[in-house]
């Protein structure tokens, strides 16, 4: 275990951190707002691949592609949210929970109908295909580089919308209390429609900046989404300082458990004995983590402090 | 005739409600067609037969903390992964060697593994689920599930992802397993005694406890009841009934995988729950056959089928409310 290798791998982890940031937070504003649990939260992820991929190929730019993309898959969110969503709110979380499956395995299969089985992958340009010299001796894809970096901009464009603009206030009062916000004059329909099309740009956009990496292939959010279930549950469902911390902290231990947990089973065990276990432990690691947390603070690292 | 639908005390033994009536109706039907129809030489539909039935078990478990306890357990599939993994890696060691302890194709030894693994893993993953509420509980069942998931996906030894073969079944003394209709009647006995027993819990104190924990968790607290113990020990059970109906999925399939603990198969048994109707400890029986028949209609009609799968999904839960025993019941009292 060499130091360029640990900083490579951190960065690895970072770049699924800010990943898991972008579904998080979407997840963790409608939870916030609209005490609405959104299960297809990860198909939206997967349209973004799509969307970015088709029109990348279309433009013959990826950067065009991104940025056609994000209109695309807002609508996308804007008519789910019309069609279903929007008569779910009164339910109960069960309903939530059952009606967004359904509509998972709709996402699933249109996106199979209209795409093909087969998975998509997106070119580069060249100016973001090659690698950086970070320190002498150590090189890291640019691509990757971008992605953190696009991800921390986005993270405080956050930051900055819901704390300092109009939009942010009715998001941060309709958080703590919502049949206020509706009685004081505000359209609380407007206002959850537009806060679910954010969350649908917002995992859109983490499915558009993956895709060059691994491709845009189908079902590909229902494994990320656990994940980001995890981080919410973790930084506190509601939180979005919660999000992006538990985010990160999940990227990177989920990264440096895959890569270094072996090496460290190794000093205490026979290498059979490591090189066994450390695959399994390292699989369920974020769930122990989760687990621990849950046991010393059961409403997250940051719960909201009105629900 | 013990009255299996109630949700409330017993009502009168012997005055059957049309909801019972029909109750008792799909359990002679499930005894008697596919039967039936086997012995005119088609082995299909009992093939489905003995799905629905194991199915239906793990359905009425999840039934137990879903409808009657109020906890949206979305990790379920993952008992039913593990009860299968008990016969498979048993009988794995059998045939290949190593780890002599557990290498056997005993039945007996296969069934208690299942039933004290899950329920052993139900204490552990319920103690912590409980100490949440709502939609927590909801997303950390979810995430255990999915932690057993990936943990049978890393090992190597037992094929991973691409699943484990089980090249001979649990032997029982004195049931051929080999024999479709004998390892039918087992599922369906085992599913008979799984029913009479989620129904006299249900209708136990315990179980009063448990539905009275989903009304108001508050009030049962000021009564002096220990709400998170009910609860954990409902847990632990349903676990354990689920872990008895995977290790007989094993068998059935014989082949298994990490894909059958999967959070799309959890999300199906919560859908046979709602479909049949959670009020009822029959209902997720009715579920059971519903989907499984849809699934035949549909991918018979479509290799697409979770598309309209899907949409009926999304308008049972828009429009139809309390699940098809919920409509039986409501029919009934309008006629009567």
């Amino acid at each position: 275990m060499d130091a360029s290798l640990v900083l490579i791998q951190f960065l690895n982890g970072m770049q699924l951190g800010v990943l898991l940031f972008l579904l998080a937070s979407g997840l963790t504003l409608t939870f916030g707002i609209m005490d609405f649990v959104n299960l297809a939260h990860g198909s939206l992820y997967m349209v973004g691949a799509f969307f970015c991929a088709s029109l990348t190929f279309w433009t013959g730019s990826f950067v065009w592609g991104l940025l056609l993309a994000i209109p695309c898959t807002a609508l996308v969110g804007f008519a789910v949210e019309l069609a279903v969503i929007r008569h779910l709110y009164a339910r109960d979380h069960l309903d939530h929970v059952l009606a967004t499956f359904g509509l998972i395995l709709c996402f699933d299969t249109l996106t199979q109908l209209i795409w093909g089985p087969e998975g998509i992958s997106v070119p580069l340009p060249a100016w973001l295909d090659g690698q950086v010299t970070l320190l002498p001796g150590i090189v890291f894809p640019t691509f990757r580089l971008v992605i953190i970096l696009g991800g921390l901009v986005v993270a405080g464009g956050l930051y900055w919308l819901v704390n300092h603009t109009k939009l942010g206030m009715l998001i941060r009062a309709g958080a703590s209390n919502r049949t206020m916000v509706g009685a004081l004059g505000i359209d609380i329909q407007t206002l959850f429609t537009a806060v679910f099309a954010l969350g649908a740009v917002l995992a859109g956009l983490a499915g558009m900046l993956i895709a060059p990496i691994t491709e845009a292939s189908i079902g590909m959010g229902n494994e990320i989404i656990i994940t980001a279930f995890v981080v919410i549950i973790v930084g506190g469902i509601g939180s979005m300082k919660g999000a992006f911390i538990a985010a990160l902290l999940i990227g990177l231990i989920d990264t440096m458990g895959r890569s270094f947990l072996d090496d460290l089973f190794k000093l205490v065990m026979s290498t059979e004995a490591a090189e066994t276990s450390a695959p399994a432990v390292s699989a369920m690691l974020i769930y122990i983590l989760m687990a621990i947390i849950l046991a010393i603070r059961p409403q997250g690292l940051f719960p909201p402090k009105v629900r | 005739m013990a009255d299996l639908s109630a949700t409330g005390p017993a009502r009168g033994a012997m005055k059957l409600s049309p909801a019972n009536w029909f109750m008792v109706a799909c359990l002679v039907a499930l005894a008697a067609v596919p039967v039936a129809i086997y012995a005119a030489g088609n082995a299909f539909w009992l093939d489905i037969a003995t799905r629905l039935v194991v199915l239906s078990m793990a359905a009425v478990s999840l039934n137990l903390i879903l409808g009657f306890g109020g906890m949206v357990s979305f990790g379920h599939a993952a008992y039913l992964g593990i009860g299968a993994y008990c016969v498979g890696i048993p009988t794995y060691h059998a045939l290949f060697g190593e780890f002599e302890l557990i290498a056997t194709n005993s039945g007996i030894f296969h069934v208690i593994l299942a039933v004290v693994l899950s329920a052993l893993f139900a204490l552990i993953t319920g103690a912590i689920c409980l100490r949440t509420k709502g939609v927590y509980f909801i997303m950390i069942t979810m995430a255990f599930g999915q932690m057993i998931f990936y943990l049978f996906v890393s090992l190597e030894k037992y094929g991973a992802d691409d699943g484990l073969v089980i090249t001979s079944r649990s032997e029982f003394p004195g049931i051929n397993m080999d024999n479709p209709l004998a390892f039918y009647f087992l599922c369906y006995c085992s599913l008979l005694a799984v029913l009479y027993l989620v129904h006299r819990i249900v209708n136990s104190r315990f179980g009063m406890v448990i539905q009275g924990a989903k009304g108001n968790e508050d009030r049962m607290r000021s009564l002096g009841y220990s709400t998170y113990i009910y609860r954990l020990a409902a847990f632990v059970i349903a676990g354990a009934i689920c872990g008895y109906a995977g290790a007989l999925l094993g068998n059935f399939t014989s082949f298994i995988s990490p894909e059958m603990m999967d959070w799309a198969a959890s999300g199906e048994l919560m859908f046979m729950v709602i479909l049949g109707g959670s009020s009822a400890v029959f209902g997720p029986v009715i579920g059971a056959a519903l989907f499984l028949l849809l699934e035949q209609l549909l991918s018979a009609f479509t290799v697409h089928w979770h598309l309209p799968f899907g949409i009926m999904l999304i308008l049972t839960v828009l429009f139809v409310k309390g699940g098809v025993s919920g409509l039986l019941n409501r029919l009934g009292r309008s006629n009567g």
